[in-house]
């Protein structure tokens, strides 16, 4: 991270979408410094119990596979395709028209062919027609079809490791080819061999044994929350009273550890416990937190089937345990597309839960009638929509707002309302970015499936472009200063990717908005906001800029 | 020269003469009636368990892309077709997308201009696909008529409407559009010139195809253009033709006399297209139906989905966390479910 990036303007004048002239076939893959993440801890693979533990290097020669591992990938690969029909009918059905092509946030930013989702996805097939389909193995290159070997396997690493699994082209492929899919798939195989990045090896490990993503232990993650108090006070005023693992309590609540541990989620965090203090106070609603399922985020998702589902079941463990009535899950992107899409299906039935209720505003959460577990920004939506908050969002003047649709929520569930009716609620400037960079066609952050560790930079840099592009958009359009977004990675990876694609622009929790406009009762005159920045040298500084 | 489309052009120059041959010595009745019976048996043989194969496998998970809002409170609108919360909603999603490619329709293309991302919308992809789609089905359906005795009613009508457009050149050298043009049969040929110069022209997308990709582009361009010569131009004794056709269906081969070499070179290219395609990418006619991230509901939340090979996973339950960490929290002030001098006293007793 120390090295100097190169400058936006040469990488953009540097990108050149013209593939090679020697077929993709023959060209071999090149381990590049700066698109790739470290290899996983041997540490980290061992606690878990998973394939393989050593060290290894990816851009050594050897990398210590076990002897029969090409049985260990055929096999592994016959195995899914019995258990997955969408990993059997994407290997057939593909035509290759090459509608995805150009939807994919790293071909945009790399102009790599091999990033193309089309040509990720062949990475496989090639090796699937070879295995699996008669026509493949007579025909050979012919048909598309390639054996396995350690140059094949290499390049699926690297360019495996290079999706973030953001389904971006699968809303535009005719068939609707999910290379998310297909991603998740090499990486379970790659995970055979013990082929994991550190990035993503590492805080699975720390999820399984401390309860999250980054290892903090229970009286660790106490103090952090009560450092948040100690902040609360001194920028309102109030003291708020977090709670943790309270045995009937009505609500548990989680949340990605990242927004306990660096800014500007942490802010978010205070958001949350200010809102929780608020609706205590006010309305006597019991919201418990815990250290055993601190992290709501999932790594797991990222590594295999197997591993997500370890992961995710403290959340209806403890809610069992605590004897709660439903689950509130906080800001997160990937967290909710396991939420949504597998978190019944692998832990559930969840009937020990009730049916989600808002005891404030009576509101039966109909959507969530099954897993029970609410989105934080459809509780303060509903909240909102019943007038049951006290709000003055002048205090959020000084912001210009976009919003980031993270890929998951929006491709994996589709919440796009409810954060836009909030945001819209507490603030009072907010301006969309290009209709074909939000919503369904969100681009990605650059940095999501467990991609966004330092040694990448480059890799998330270049994904990060048009994401980078649109807010510079709005920037220069309507003088946004503020990315709003309710993704825990984005909002730990976008400073950097607007610093340097749209420098000037901060990102924002929703709940940190939320709560700079909320109003707590003995509450100070509230002059800065949860930064600790003065809200009227920030109004001056706004309205200086937009008169340039 | 690219390799791929090249062997691709050569694989159906081989099947053109490999016909023609065959028709010049006599072979009529191996391409007449042997080759298509083989042809449509591997085509409903191959089709059919492939169909099988992709269903015998399990759908573990409820993984829609969901490309609008989800149904949540009622104030809010969902997306009833691109994030469907009913079966008629998925039936609905799935139909605009075999009829109308409805994905596809939303493409865009990117272009990078002095340091800005535009993407505007490319609409050239679908019409072309849904020309050669619609012009192919058109195809299809009018040569029910060579298996149909009598023609029923409805192809009649098609007919007429697929030859609205009346053309006609008619010179003493060279006579054009008696029979009447049929459109479809333009429209195909153009298509299927169109996609197949796409593919060859656009850098990216020759870069990703294979020989694979171009063989069925030529394949039916040869079925499309001998077609269209038998039509118009080497006009062949059609009677003759559906003699032979009628007696395939009805299952009393014959091999009529007379009927011209392009016709045996037309079918043998046709059967060539079915026996392959079990095996090829043009299974994504069938494909389509089984996609997962299209035909599921979006309703995941509300509806329990069930996983038939869901299995126990090794998990780090409370109680070990608690025993880890027990001291720590409660010296936190954090709540414990064994207090620590019990936990002492189980330890002991255990020892």
């Amino acid at each position: 991270m120390a090295e100097a990036k190169p400058k936006p303007k040469d990488v953009l004048d540097q990108l050149n979408y013209q593939p090679p002239r020697a077929d993709w076939m023959d060209t071999p893959v090149e381990i590049r410094k700066g698109m790739y993440c470290y290899a996983s801890n041997p540490k980290s693979v061992a606690t878990l119990g998973l394939p393989n533990a050593r060290p290894w290097n990816p851009t050594d020669e050897d990398w210590k596979l076990p002897e029969n591992w090409q049985q260990i990938i055929h096999e592994g690969f016959k195995e899914r395709l019995e258990r997955f029909r969408s990993f059997k009918v994407f290997m057939d059905i593909c035509v290759r028209c090459g509608a995805c092509a150009d939807k994919c946030h790293y071909f945009i930013g790399t102009g790599d062919p091999k990033n193309m989702p089309v040509l990720r996805a062949e990475l496989l097939r090639s090796v699937y027609r070879n295995d699996f389909s008669r026509m493949g193995k007579i025909l050979g290159k012919l048909n598309g079809a390639r054996p396995m070997s350690v140059n094949v396997l290499k390049e699926w690493w690297y360019y495996l490791f290079q999706c973030s699994e953001c389904r971006r082209c699968s809303l535009f492929c005719p068939y609707g080819i999910d290379t998310a899919e297909i991603t998740i798939m090499g990486r379970e195989l790659l995970n055979l061999l013990g082929l994991n990045i550190d990035w993503i090896a590492t805080p699975v490990s720390n999820c399984y044994m401390n309860g999250n993503h980054l290892g903090i232990q229970p009286h660790a993650f106490k103090d952090m929350l009560d450092f948040f108090v100690d902040d609360i006070e001194e920028k309102t005023g109030v003291r708020v009273k977090p709670k943790y693992m309270k045995k009937g309590a009505d609500i548990l609540f989680i949340t990605p550890s990242g927004d306990v541990f660096a800014d500007p989620g942490t802010y978010t965090a205070m958001g949350y416990m200010m809102l929780f203090h608020y609706l205590e106070e006010k309305y006597g609603l019991d919201i418990t937190w815990s250290t055993y399922a601190s992290e709501g985020g999932n790594f797991g998702f990222f590594t295999s089937h197997e591993t997500m589902k370890r992961l995710n079941s403290k959340m209806y463990a403890e809610a069992k345990r605590l004897k709660v009535k439903w689950i509130l899950g906080g800001e997160c992107g990937h967290m909710w597309r396991v939420i949504n899409q597998y978190m019944d299906t692998m832990n559930g039935p969840a009937d020990f839960l009730d049916v989600p209720v808002n005891p404030i505003t009576g509101t039966r959460f109909e959507q969530a009638r099954s897993n029970k577990m609410v989105h934080i920004t459809e509780f303060t939506a509903d909240l909102i929509r019943n007038g049951k908050l006290d709000l003055t969002p002048s205090r959020n003047d000084y912001m210009k707002v976009t919003y980031h649709d993270s890929c998951n929520p929006a491709r994996g569930m589709g919440l796009f309302e409810e954060p836009r009716y909030v945001i819209q609620n507490v603030c009072n400037h907010f301006y969309e970015m290009p209709p074909n960079t939000i919503r369904e066609q969100t681009f990605c952050c650059g940095s999501g499936s467990g991609l966004n560790a330092g040694e990448n930079m480059e890799l998330r840099l270049a994904g990060g472009l048009p994401r980078g592009n649109a807010v510079k958009h709005v920037q220069d359009s309507y003088g946004v200063n503020m990315l709003a977004t309710i993704c825990a990675i984005d909002r730990a990876v976008l400073p950097t990717l607007v610093d340097y694609w749209a420098p000037g622009v901060q990102v924002t929790g929703v709940h940190e908005m939320v709560a700079n406009a909320l109003n707590l009762s003995g509450q100070n005159e509230r002059s800065t906001n949860l930064r600790g920045e003065e809200i009227e040298d920030l109004k001056a500084q706004s309205e200086g800029n937009a008169d340039e | 020269m690219n390799r791929k489309y090249m062997f691709a052009f050569i694989a159906v120059l081989v099947l053109f003469l490999i016909a023609w041959i065959g028709a010049s010595i006599g072979l009529q009745w191996l391409f007449g009636v042997a080759v298509p019976y083989l042809a449509v048996l591997i085509f409903v043989v191959g089709f059919t368990r492939k169909v099988l194969g992709w269903s015998r496998s399990a759908v573990p998970f409820a993984i829609p892309t969901t490309g609008g809002q989800a149904k949540s409170f009622d104030w809010i609108q969902d997306a009833k077709l691109d994030n469907p919360s009913s079966k008629f909603g998925v039936f609905m999603r799935m139909v605009l997308e075999v009829f109308a490619f409805r994905s596809l329709f939303r493409n865009t293309r990117m272009k990078l201009k002095e340091g800005k991302l535009f993407y505007q919308l490319e609409i050239f992809l679908w019409v072309g696909a849904l020309a050669f789609h619609y012009a192919f089905l058109t195809v299809v359906l009018r040569h029910m008529r060579f298996f149909l005795e009598p023609v029923p009613w409805c192809l009649q009508m098609l007919e007429t409407v697929d030859s609205f457009f009346r053309i006609e050149i008619i010179y003493p050298q060279f006579q054009f559009g008696l029979p009447a043009v049929y459109l479809s049969g333009i429209v195909l040929l153009a298509a299927v010139v169109y996609l197949a110069v796409r593919r060859i022209v656009i850098p990216s997308v020759r870069y990703i195809s294979l020989a694979s990709d171009y063989f069925p582009l030529i394949l039916i361009f040869g079925i499309a253009f001998t077609g269209i010569m038998m039509r118009y131009v080497a006009k062949i004794d059609i009677n003759a033709a559906k003699q032979l056709t009628l007696g395939l269906v009805t299952l009393h081969p014959t091999v009529p006399d007379g009927i011209g070499a392009i016709f045996y070179i037309h079918l043998f290219f046709v059967c060539t297209l079915l026996a392959y395609f079990p095996f090829s990418k043009l299974m994504h006619l069938g494909g389509i139906f089984l996609s997962p991230t299209r035909n599921m509901l979006g309703n995941t939340r509300a509806y329990r989905h069930v996983n038939p090979w869901n299995y126990p996973v090794h998990v780090h339950s409370y109680d070990e966390y608690e025993e880890e960490f027990r001291e720590k929290m409660v010296e936190a002030g954090l709540p414990v479910d064994k207090p620590l001098e019990a936990a002492a006293e189980t330890a002991a007793g255990k020892e």
